[in-house]
């Protein structure tokens, strides 16, 4: 007892305990997408632990990089677990921040005075996105090796700045040696950095202004009484969490991360090559661009640039959207529709629109369930 | 007073999720302590190595040699005329490789003063035990000079 006064006089646990006690979530029937966010928290917070560990073998150069993994994942103890949890947990980062996002941008809860809280959690997605691409490169396999090489061009075909990017992110005109240990730098070091800066001030600005309750359910969450965020909604986050370790324990046992082929900068790409899920619907609009140039300008410079200025779009929605129009939830509706046909496209396949389903299924159960 | 059932009920839950905590730690915990322990990878023994020739520059120069027996350094010291002799070069103070002191006729540590004679023996300073010796053959090759070779003593 005396100890745990000792440390209060000093840390001032009381105030912060104070101040948890008075946190609420108010409850409607749409409570269930403020747990989207902590989800997305654990997966990085997975994300620095298995990444950290990684780096004990981990070897940045052309030479030693895929050797170092082949070492980690068939003579390390556990290295396969860390490993493949490293790659499970990424996906399901960038899958559950897009969810996030998604959710947020429906429910209009970008709405003043929230708008810095959405600036910053879109930055934190392409941030995601960022890992993704640098941590891509990393085991210098074919498919990383290629996916680099298309990724650091299509910033080359960026008018006026783009040469000048291009040999920025390769750290000269090839990809090379010099472009592993520059991925390497920003997957460990400076995404990192950015990374955690954001996320405070993410998180702060989340407590400061509170949850937000969308306006189509504004009486029903004045009706109900909001849950104690401690320990009640604490505890469903850590619920849902230990459930999602379970989940990542089981996709890294069971369907463990491939690492293919190393890297040979003379063969062929080999068929049906694509990149990860969260970038084919870019990848299939490349692929249905023909070549040709007008006013200078390369056709496939086109749809870069428009994407490129729909992720700015995103970013500014909370100013854009002033007077609440129906417009944006149709525009949302577009966007989703496209990315998600453009990725059944590329693929070939109706998988992805069933995991949408799936996903909004589970977050009926989950809703019913934390009620 | 009769207990009631209810803190009975409680007590196993909360005994319940508190093992089911602990077990859950330590299925996290095990796997890293594991992962953080660098594997053994066996190394091929060596038996023996050829030292180079009894002319080598570096006898003459600075009167010793360091070879690599296996993973491990080995220094060849020049004592006399035809008279060679190999110790292990790791220090056994702290690790450091030690080198020979031509002038002073003894095996030299910088990093804290360690000095060993040509015997391999401890003779001043904080090593606690002397160097390993290292059997030296020196095979005839041609006129004067002969080939080194390092065994296992």
């Amino acid at each position: 007892m005396t100890a745990i006064q000792w440390l209060d006089d000093r840390l001032g646990l009381r105030a912060l305990r104070e101040l948890v006690s008075h946190k609420t979530v108010p409850m409607h029937r749409y409570s269930v997408f403020y747990y989207l966010g902590g989800m997305t928290l654990f997966f990085f917070l997975v994300q620095v632990c298995t990444g950290v560990l990684l780096m004990l073998y981990y070897r940045p150069s052309a030479e030693e990089a895929f050797e170092s993994i082949e070492f980690l994942v068939t003579t390390v103890p556990f290295g396969w677990l860390v490993r493949s949890i490293h790659a499970w947990s990424a996906n399901l980062m960038v899958f559950f921040a897009i969810l996030h996002l998604v959710s947020v941008y429906f429910l209009k809860s970008y709405r003043a005075p929230r708008e810095l809280t959405w600036v910053s959690g879109v930055l934190l997605l392409f941030l995601i996105l960022a890992f993704g691409f640098s941590g891509y490169l990393l085991p210098w396999n074919q498919l990383s090796f290629f996916a680099t090489k298309v990724g650091t061009d299509i910033a080359g075909v960026v008018p006026v700045a783009g040469e000048w990017m291009l040999r920025f992110l390769r750290g000269g005109d090839r990809v090379t040696s010099a472009t592993l240990s520059r991925f390497y730098g920003w997957h460990v070091a400076i995404l990192p950095a950015i990374t955690t800066v954001l996320l405070f001030v993410h998180l702060l600005l989340v407590q400061t202004k509170g949850m937000s309750v969308p306006e189509t359910v504004e009486d029903e969450a004045r009706r109900r009484p909001p849950m104690k965020f401690f320990p009640h909604f604490a505890l469903r986050d850590l619920s849902g969490w230990i459930f999602a370790l379970g989940v990542l324990a089981a996709l890294a046992a069971m369907l463990p991360w491939e690492l293919g082929e190393k890297a040979d900068p003379f063969a062929p790409a080999y068929a049906n090559i694509r990149p990860e899920w969260y970038y084919v619907f870019m990848f299939q609009t490349l692929k249905l661009v023909p070549g040709g140039e007008v006013l200078g300008v390369e056709y496939e410079a086109i749809p870069i640039l428009l994407f490129s200025l729909g992720g700015g779009l995103l970013m500014l929605v909370p100013f854009l959207d002033r007077k609440r129009s129906r417009g944006w939830g149709i525009a949302g509706v577009a966007g989703l529709a496209f990315v998600v046909a453009m990725t059944c496209w590329g693929y070939a396949s109706l998988v992805p629109l069933y995991i949408v389903f799936l996903t909004a299924l589970l977050l009926a159960v989950f809703a019913w369930i934390t009620k | 007073m009769e207990a009631s059932p209810v803190p009975e009920r409680r007590r196993f839950i909360n005994w319940f999720l508190g093992t089911s905590l602990g077990a859950l730690v330590m299925s996290v915990l095990y796997p890293i302590a594991r992962y953080v322990s660098p594997p053994h990878i066996p190394e091929a023994g060596t038996a023996q190595v050829d030292a180079g020739a009894t002319d080598d520059a570096d006898f003459r120069e600075k009167g010793f040699k360091i070879v690599r027996f296996g993973a491990d350094p080995v220094i060849v010291v020049r004592a006399a005329e035809n008279d060679y002799r190999a110790f292990s070069a790791t220090c056994t103070h702290l690790d450091c490789i030690v080198g020979y002191q031509k002038e002073r006729n003894r095996l030299w540590c910088n990093c804290h003063g360690g000095a060993y004679d040509l015997t391999g023996r401890n003779i001043a300073g904080p090593p606690p035990r002397p160097l390993a010796v290292l059997k030296v053959n020196l095979v005839p090759k041609s006129e004067g000079t002969s080939t080194i070779v390092v065994s296992k003593a």
